[in-house]
């Protein structure tokens, strides 16, 4: 489903990604664990194009999109959930809900939506999306990608900062789409949270993926994954 | 003749609806920067030259192929409005990665030479255009007469000031809109075409500048100075609404129209000064402006 090969970003003069390779199949959940600066949000923004600068390959569907726009990209199946959520405060909630367009059919209804975050239906007249609690937020920006109809989707670190109630909604809601057919890929810094929804792990250091674990063999591989997370 | 403070009625409220008047036009003027602001995070200094070049337009409509007043007031917008997507497509879109400043002495510099060339071909006397016929003669209000086309520049702006702001607030486009000035690389992330929306953004506002350049011909002569005279008042009146503001921009527009029309009444040497007054008192006591968000 999405292929990634030697792929290298900058940001002005930093080099940030030096040859990443991965690839996520269709139908899976994969984690990209790894310290702060490793370079896990920059893979996600790379993907989607939101980098000043990108080389090497990445595949989607078979397709190289590196020389694509951001909106081409999104148009052509991928959707991101942003690291700081990108709720937009001017709109309402239920404008922040209906604004990405849908880019192909499949995505979840409004009322499905709904069903999986039942908080985002109280708070739907809010008439500032930035009025929610973090973890309303989050399900919002979940939310509105589940309509595009986008089936490959990037959340980053969709458990940052949320109570052990609604980071437990969160991994419902991933086993969830996952049944339904979507793809994830996930960043994940709380690695106990990543092993209740995810396929395989990717361990990325320094800009580079530096090992790959399957989550079956999560248990014997622990002492490794300590190491490589510095807990 | 009655009485108001000791000014005879009739003047007042004429220099109430002069200052209505002025009011529509600052109201349009701003509004169309405010929303171009907001997207191109750009000051569109040639906003004046495009509001006057779309009085000009409507003149040359009418005296090169007899297109009359209400025609104009369609087609002068969308011809102008074509003219600033080309201007953003070719040269304004290259300075969105720079500093404010650029766009400013960029916008500045091409209002320049707009003026220059119509200065060139037209003069600077003045080129006449009269009401449209249908608009002529006046309406006894009971209290005052008014001039029909007057009511009618007042009536117009407000329905337009409103329409835009609804259309902003009140629809999707407007949604995505207001998404792309917060942050613009998500909401092109989801798949909208921001650059090319940014393009239409500005054709619009450049296009709500031509259409009150067209309500102002039969007003004010069609010269090439025609928006210098107004753009200074509106910069003051988008700092005292507050940047991007959409209702602040409308509201403050015609409130300012107001008060200088007041001012001509009561201490009339303070007319062409008090809303710069307002603006420093506005800014020293809330420098976001009366509408502007905190950051």
């Amino acid at each position: 489903m999405l292929e990634i090969k030697d792929l290298n970003a900058w940001y002005g003069e930093s080099h940030i990604l030096h040859g990443v390779d991965f690839n996520v199949q269709e139908g899976e959940v994969v984690t990209l664990l790894g310290r702060n600066g490793a370079g896990k949000t920059t893979t996600m923004k790379s993907i989607m194009g939101l980098v000043p600068r990108r080389e090497g390959h990445v595949k989607f569907k078979g397709a190289e999109t590196i020389g694509m726009m951001p909106n081409q990209i999104a148009k052509s199946g991928i959707a991101i959930c942003p690291e700081e959520r990108g709720i937009f405060g001017s709109l309402s909630v239920t404008e922040n809900l209906m604004l990405p367009p849908i880019v192909a059919p499949g995505g979840l209804s409004v009322d499905e939506i709904y069903t999986l975050f039942p908080n985002l239906k109280e708070r739907a007249k809010t008439a500032h999306g930035t009025r929610l609690s973090g973890g309303e937020q989050q399900m919002l920006a979940i939310g509105r990608i589940l309509r595009t109809g986008a089936k490959m989707l990037l959340l980053d670190e969709p458990t940052e900062g949320l109570a052990p109630v609604i980071v437990q909604q969160i991994g419902r809601t991933i086993r969830e789409i996952k049944n339904r057919g979507f793809t994830v890929l996930l960043v994940e810094q709380n690695f106990r949270f990543a092993a209740t929804v995810a396929d395989r792990h990717y361990v990325m250091e320094h800009g580079k993926i530096v090992d790959m674990i399957p989550n079956k063999e999560l248990e014997t591989n622990m002492d490794k994954l300590h190491e490589y997370l510095g807990v | 003749m009655f009485m108001i403070f000791g000014i005879p009625g009739p003047l007042l409220f004429g220099q109430l609806l002069l200052g209505l008047i002025n009011g529509a036009f600052y109201a349009m003027l701003s509004l169309g920067l405010a929303v171009i602001f907001g997207m191109l995070n750009i000051i569109n200094f040639a906003h004046g030259a495009l509001f006057m070049m779309g009085a000009f337009v409507a003149w040359m409509l009418l005296n090169y192929i007899g297109i009359g007043y209400f025609p104009a007031l369609i087609l002068a917008p969308l011809i102008v409005g074509a003219f600033g997507i080309l201007l953003e497509k070719t040269i304004i879109s290259r300075l969105y990665k720079l500093d404010h400043l650029y766009g400013l002495l960029l916008t500045f510099g091409l209002s320049l030479v707009i003026e220059g060339l119509f200065r060139n071909g037209y003069g600077s006397s003045g080129l006449p255009y009269r009401i449209p016929a249908a608009l002529q003669g006046a309406m006894d209000l009971g209290f005052m007469f008014m001039p029909i086309y007057r009511g009618w520049v007042v009536l117009a702006a407000a329905v337009v000031c409103l329409a835009t702001w609804a259309i902003i607030e009140k629809t999707s486009l407007g949604a995505t809109l207001r998404a792309a000035t917060e942050n613009a690389p998500l909401v092109q992330a989801f798949g909208v075409n921001v650059p090319r929306l940014i393009t239409l953004t500005y054709g619009g506002g450049i296009a709500l500048a031509a259409f009150a350049g067209v309500l102002a011909a039969p007003i004010y002569s069609v010269n090439p100075n025609m928006g210098t005279n107004f753009i200074n008042t509106v910069f003051a009146v988008v700092v005292i609404g507050g940047m991007g503001s959409i209702l602040g921009s409308i509201v403050t527009g015609f409130a300012l129209g107001v008060v200088e029309g007041l001012t001509k009444v009561f201490y009339p040497q303070a007319s062409a000064t008090v809303v710069f007054v307002v603006m420093v008192i506005v800014l020293l006591t809330r420098p976001r402006g009366l509408f502007g968000k905190a950051a």
